[in-house]
């Protein structure tokens, strides 16, 4: 069993236990779990060498086709809501893709920050229609027909999730042990070479950012019906800046690494809030600062590391 | 049709002050291997980057199994059946040999399953001829990275290869290999673009390889031909001994 299923076995295995022994931990959990899947749509765009600033656009959408359909009693079923809305993102990202991918490095970045930035304002601006700065509230759906308390909904909906999330990994990690998945590589490596295979580069690209949408969108949809309720935050640029940081935490190297990344952001940021409420910020920079500086491959490289080290030993 | 699989007329390119093609022609029939040589800076590198889409002339045409190509993209021009390797390699340093091969093979294949792991390609037996063809069948596990220039130039070479192109540019093969491997490199590579009907153009330094395997050779000077025929006229040429080989004649 390769490395990169043991990691995420093991993952998995403390995700399964740890809601059943702190029922308190779901709604953090499957929060982290949103961010995760954002966040490895942008570990999609990392393995062709770029970064995505905008993507809180595709999570905020989703979560707004989730608001908007929920309020207007269309589907109100978690079932239901979550892949027309995911679907919609990933339209989105269809069409935004078009053009995007004919860029590259900072200019691919900016693109998209810039596109966020232009749903958000249009999310603040329409007050009449998305509730401005206050959002939307989220009637809680129902689950396979079911009408449940707050607690069983989150409960069933963090499984749901957790189950989801290992889908995409899975996923995303055949996806780019694939051909598919080394020829967006290549882009990183040799677009020329690329281009001298009669490949054509932009269709790859193309491929991965609306894979990377999609993975946003699912999560944005979740996060929406979980915590009942959307604003314009989700679309800020903070947002999206949080998953380019929570992906270099967890570590490119594998698809567990921006989970990993997503549970030490949640982690941080819960313990940060209580006992450094005015600095908690500075906090999560030097974190960051100290990955970069001394484990650059994120926390998935440490483990994996780690466990190369130990088995090295043993031998 | 004119019965030339490639016909380059008066190409044209001028980069600042430097002319790089000036009036550059070539006709070039099926299965032949033309060697293309000429002091640095001649602009033979020039001329293939020309017939490759990488640079566009500002004048002129280039014709390929009768079609015009002179204004396609390198990628339409490689889907139509012309290949090349780069003076500098070009591969994805990163990747296992194995894995460069066999994207190329997938891209020739058009296979882009994302369920299906590129190591697991079909086509591996057919990647390990290759390797072979090359002379580099124990590198396959290797990171390009860690491999010296000799190595990835027979590895670009290869990549070609594997398109089945039905032209192949070389821009000098052999440099970086070693000169007893330098032969037998050569051998096996003409063999295999024999057997596949290849017509081949290569630059090249190594007036003996020039003498062994190209069956035409074109001088290049001043961004043009300047002298054209076989190698045993070509390389007997007193100009050719003089501003080519550097001998004194």
């Amino acid at each position: 069993m390769s490395r990169q299923y043991l990691i995420g076995a093991g993952l998995l295995i403390a995700l399964v236990a740890f809601p059943l022994l702190s029922p308190w931990s779901t709604v953090i959990l499957t929060v982290a779990l949103c961010e995760g899947l954002a966040a490895l749509g942008i570990l999609v765009l990392l393995r062709a060498g770029q970064v995505s600033f905008g993507h809180g656009l595709y999570f905020a959408f989703s979560a707004y086709v989730v608001a908007f359909m929920a309020a207007a009693h269309l589907g109100h079923e978690v079932l239901l809501l979550v892949p027309i809305a995911t679907a919609a993102s990933g339209l989105v990202a269809a069409l935004v893709g078009l053009f995007i991918v004919r860029y590259r490095a900072i200019f691919f970045g900016m693109l998209n920050l810039a596109i966020s930035m232009v749903f958000f304002s249009l999310l603040e601006k329409l007050f009449s229609i998305t509730g401005g700065a206050d959002g939307k509230r989220v009637p809680r759906p129902t689950l396979l027909g079911m009408t449940l308390e707050r607690e069983s909904f989150e409960f069933w909906m963090f499984y749901i999730t957790l189950a989801l999330a290992v889908v995409a990994a899975l996923f995303v990690a055949r996806y780019l042990a694939s051909s598919g998945g080394k020829a967006l590589e290549a882009i990183k490596s040799n677009e020329t070479r690329l281009e001298y295979l009669g490949v054509s580069s932009r269709k790859v690209l193309y491929g991965a950012y609306l894979l990377s949408g999609l993975l946003a969108g699912l999560g944005g949809a979740i996060i929406a019906l979980v915590s009942g309720h959307v604003t314009p935050e989700l679309a800020y640029w903070v947002r999206s800046g949080e998953f380019v940081f929570i992906a270099i935490l967890g570590g490119v190297g594998g698809v567990a690494g921006p989970f990993l990344g997503a549970l030490m952001f949640q982690i941080i940021r819960g313990y940060a809030a209580v006992y450094a409420p005015e600095t908690w910020h500075a906090v999560l920079g030097i974190m960051l600062l100290v990955i970069i500086f001394f484990a650059p491959s994120g926390l998935y490289g440490l483990i994996a590391g780690r466990r190369r080290a130990s088995g090295e030993a043993a031998r | 049709m004119s019965g030339f699989i490639l016909e380059a007329r008066d190409l044209e390119l001028r980069f600042g002050g430097v002319q790089a093609a000036n009036g550059a022609s070539l006709q070039v029939r099926a299965n032949e291997r033309i060697a293309i040589i000429g002091p640095n800076g001649a602009g033979k590198t020039t001329f293939i980057n020309l017939c490759t889409g990488y640079i566009k002339p500002q004048s002129g045409t280039v014709i390929f199994a009768g079609q015009d190509i002179t204004a396609l993209s390198p990628r339409a021009i490689t889907r139509l059946g012309i290949g090349r390797s780069f003076q500098i390699p070009q591969l994805f340093l990163e990747n296992t040999v194995i894995e460069n091969l066999l994207l190329a093979l997938s891209a020739r294949e058009g296979s882009w399953s994302p369920f299906l792991k590129l190591t697991r390609h079909p086509k591996i037996d057919e990647m390990w001829a290759l390797l072979e063809i090359v002379g580099l069948k124990d590198t396959g596990h290797r990171i390009v990275r860690e491999l010296p220039e000799g190595m990835r130039k027979l590895i670009d070479i290869a990549l070609a290869l594997a398109l089945e192109p039905k032209l192949i540019f070389m821009d000098e093969p052999t440099s970086g290999v070693s000169s007893h491997e330098k032969f037998q490199v050569m051998d096996t590579l003409t063999r295999a673009l024999d057997a596949r009907s290849t017509t081949a153009i290569f630059v090249e330094h190594d007036m003996d390889v020039v003498a062994r395997y190209a069956n035409r050779v074109a001088v290049w000077s001043g961004g043009r031909i300047a002298l054209e025929g076989s190698p045993e006229e070509i390389l007997s040429h007193p100009d050719v001994r003089e501003s080519v080989i550097g001998e004194v004649v």
